[in-house]
């Protein structure tokens, strides 16, 4: 699965493949004529030895000048009204009053999705297939960008400045998204995917994903203290964390091997993230592993 | 405080640091060579490649290709010395100061950390407490101080010191384009001032200019910074189109085609760099018809740029081309510059930086633009100037092997990196999963790296050879027609009351009889 802008699989950015793979042709057509130009220029005008006398001086040529100046121009003239037409079909204006689909966050270092009906994921955002959503991205602290190079443009998370975009994909499936801003000591590990469903399976998983965690509070959890972050929007909402694809915003894959390192000591796997290493037994860890990994 | 050895000494400093700045290169590339690597921790990683961005702009590009001019530019118009040389050399040495106050951050608990554009508010005290970024603000300071003071040093020289009969339009394009330079100058720096000011009131002094939470704006950091930062990019690049607009002719036996455009196309150029700062923030959520005005700016620079390419060619075309090692550096300039111009087009068109803005095609631009056009012509620079500079040439035969390596090395490490943007790979990351291909390309970069150093080093290794060993060059080895030429390389080697008799009777020098 490559998962570069290359593979659209979305309207959005098939135009920008478009645009881009036309710009890529008329690059490959001039960088050829310059370097047809040069390479005939050295070769045929290489000095010869024994040519003592000096080539004639040529100052420049209007004509010649001119229009090397205004071919550019007309070239330059047509990708911007290709660019243009292509802004405007990625981006059709949205009425103002039209609340957003999803609200996407960045926090150093993962992404949460908020669904109008209470569903929060965190990393794994599910959406329906071949339906355009208008997604708000917000940031809790720096600037962070939301990318999914297959289905939608980049957008910077900028704190107090409200963006937006359309998502959309026209194929189920998952696909790869980045943290592309840089945001600090974690920003290589601020992944996340985009799980693309049929409608029905799209409904189901929402409906499930607002009902509260399947299991009976916990001890441990309640004397550690884990909810001040991950109850209130510091940490990431642990309501469904068992049924996560990755932790730590794809630095390790969920198991419960690697959910007990990182109860243990989440430093240790990802150096500089914002929860501190808690001092458990190992009484404490297993207990802890074994509830996270229930709460689907 | 003499403009000869004020040139030489930001040569220097420039040299030192660029070894410095390649080592933190290399000790990216060594950490990204491979998937999951943990050379570095990730806040090291962050230091480096924030140090290497600095380092490179700040304390080599920038000082290096003052260093050419300061050496050069009285001499090609014929003045005695630039016209304040007290104020050459003071610039010099804030220069220097800014540079050590830069890695003193190292000494003290950790260098900044927050990228070359240290974007708020990751680098407010909130998110990055450290001392480091309070060095690289003063260092900033220091360093945009002393750029101002060469800037306006260069203008008053070139306005007034020109011998009789250099009019404006006799003047040499290394001259011209270091004249709008420094115009250039003095419109983008304080911007970059203003900008560090503000920042280190919010991190010192608790103003909150860039705090969202508390009425500032993120938003208007990003404008201060790239209003500097852009005319910057043009800051690094037109002093080098400078030399390759004089050493293409000499080499070519031909005057420059069309001087007039190549003169007005620059004057375009630094004009329209002031209209094209918010193509580094399309990313931002900022309307659509507002950056579409940024658009059109960005890709209207890229008919004057495209002009001069056509200049250079057409001034080879029908001349009698002689290879030396600087024309190889000359002509390798043009088409890896040409390389680095068209993917920057690519860029203007927004829905393409929609998707290609701040991954790894970013890092190969503009490092097409910096290496294959900036250093490259410096180094074509130093191969022609450098027997003015010391009387001796550099050795050939080491600088064919040279160009080869950087050719080779540069294109196999940045070439590759296009690519792996093109599949996604975010720029300014520690380390990466192994997604596919991201790998592979990654050790072919890492590797190219390799060699790109491996040449360096035979760069500095000619250096020393040939200040020892080389040949004499006399005042004007190419047959050239500018003006420093005209003056003496390098003083005899004084080894009598009569020195200038030793040099013409050298069958009986006077040193033999002296007493």
């Amino acid at each position: 699965m490559p998962l570069g802008p290359l593979t659209p699989h979305s309207p959005q950015t098939h135009a920008i493949a478009a645009l881009f793979n036309g710009i890529l042709i008329l690059a490959g057509v001039v960088f050829l004529f310059v370097t047809t130009l040069v390479v005939y220029s050295i070769v045929r005008y290489r000095a010869r030895p024994g040519a003592a006398r000096e080539p004639l001086q040529v100052e420049g040529s209007r004509a010649l000048e001119t229009i090397w100046t205004l071919i550019p121009l007309v070239l330059v003239a047509g990708i911007f009204i290709f660019t243009v037409r292509a802004m405007n079909s990625i981006e059709p204006s949205r009425e103002a009053d039209r609340p957003p689909d999803l609200i996407v966050t960045g926090h150093q270092w993962w992404w949460d999705a908020r669904y109008p009906n209470g569903a929060v994921a965190v990393g794994d955002i599910h959406i329906p297939v071949s339906k355009r959503l208008l997604v708000r991205i917000d940031s809790a602290d720096v600037i962070h960008d939301f990318w999914v190079p297959q289905l939608a443009r980049k957008m910077d998370a900028v704190p107090g400045l409200e963006s937006y975009i359309w998502l959309e994909a026209d194929s189920t499936g998952t696909y790869q998204g980045v943290c592309s801003e840089f945001c600090g000591a974690q920003h290589a590990w601020m992944q996340f995917r985009v799980i693309v469903e049929s409608e029905g399976d799209f409904a189901v998983w929402l409906r499930q994903q607002a009902e509260p965690a399947r299991q009976p509070a916990n001890s441990i959890y309640e004397a550690k203290k884990c909810g001040d972050c991950h109850a209130n929007g510091k940490g990431p909402d642990l309501t469904h964390v068992g049924s996560r694809q990755f932790l730590g915003a794809g630095i390790s894959r969920n198991t419960p091997a690697n959910m007990a390192l990182w109860v243990r000591r989440p430093q240790s796997i990802k150096p500089g993230n914002h929860m501190p290493d808690q001092q458990l037994s190992d009484d404490e860890v297993a207990a802890l592993t074994a509830y996270f990994e229930g709460m689907r | 405080v003499n403009h000869k050895r004020i040139g030489i000494f930001y040569m220097l400093s420039a040299l030192v640091f660029f070894l410095a700045g390649g080592v933190e290169a290399m000790v990216m590339r060594a950490q990204l060579s491979l998937p999951n690597l943990k050379l570095l921790t990730p806040d090291s990683y962050n230091q480096v490649f924030t140090m290497h961005g600095t380092t490179m702009i700040f304390l080599v590009v920038v000082p290096v290709l003052t260093g050419f001019g300061m050496y050069l530019i009285p001499l090609m118009i014929g003045a005695g010395d630039m016209a304040f040389p007290r104020l050459s050399a003071i610039g010099f040495w804030l220069q220097v100061c800014g540079g050590v106050l830069l890695y003193f951050s190292f000494a003290i608990g950790g260098a900044p950390n927050a990228g070359w554009f240290s974007y708020a508010p990751l680098s407010e005290s909130t998110y990055s407490p450290g001392p480091g970024l309070n060095y690289w603000a003063f260092s900033l300071l220091f360093i945009g101080a002393s750029i101002i003071a060469g800037a306006i040093n260069f203008i008053v020289t070139i306005a007034t010191m020109r011998v009789p009969g250099m009019t404006i339009r006799r003047l040499p394009l290394f001259v011209w384009m270091n004249l709008v330079n420094s115009v250039m100058i003095l419109f983008a720096l304080p911007a970059l001032v203003a900008a560090l000011v503000m920042l280190l009131a919010d991190r010192l002094l608790h103003a909150r200019f860039f705090d969202a939470a508390q009425g500032g704006s993120p938003v208007l950091w990003q404008h201060y910074f790239w209003i500097f930062g852009h005319p910057e990019v043009y800051i690094m690049v037109l002093p080098a189109f400078g030399m390759i607009s004089e050493i293409i002719p000499v080499f070519s036996r031909k005057p420059i085609f069309g001087y007039r455009l190549v003169a007005l196309s620059t004057v375009a150029i630094a004009f329209l760099s002031y209209g094209v700062w918010v193509h580094h923030m399309f990313a931002v959520a900022l309307g659509k018809t507002f950056l579409a005005v940024f658009a059109a700016a960005s890709m209207l620079i890229a008919v004057p740029t495209g002009v001069k390419i056509f200049n250079w060619t057409a001034t080879m075309f029908g001349g009698s081309i002689r290879f030396t090692t600087s024309m190889l550096f000359a002509i390798a300039f043009l088409l890896e510059f040409t390389m680095g111009g068209l993917s920057g087009m690519a860029f203007a068109a927004i829905p393409i930086d929609w998707q290609m803005t701040d991954t790894y095609f970013v890092v190969a631009h503009l490092h097409y633009v910096l290496v294959g056009g900036t250093l490259f012509a410096v180094f074509a620079g130093t191969y022609y100037w450098f027997p003015k500079f010391t009387g001796h040439l550099l050795d050939e035969p080491l600088g064919r092997w040279h160009f080869w390596l950087v050719v080779a090395g540069f294109n196999m490490t940045f070439f590759v990196q296009h690519i792996l943007g093109l599949l996604g790979m975010p720029r300014r990351v520690y380390t990466y999963p192994d997604f596919p291909w991201w790998g592979p390309l990654n050790l072919v970069s890492t590797i190219g790296a390799g060699i790109l150093t491996l040449g360096i080093l035979l760069f500095c290794a000619n250096i020393l050879v040939s200040l020892q060993f080389g040949k004499p060059a006399g005042d004007d080895p190419w047959n050239a027609w500018t003006l420093e030429w005209a003056d003496a390389s390098a003083l005899p080697r004084v080894q009598s009351r009569r020195p200038l008799w030793d040099l013409k009777h050298p069958e009986s020098p006077d040193w033999v009889h002296e007493a």
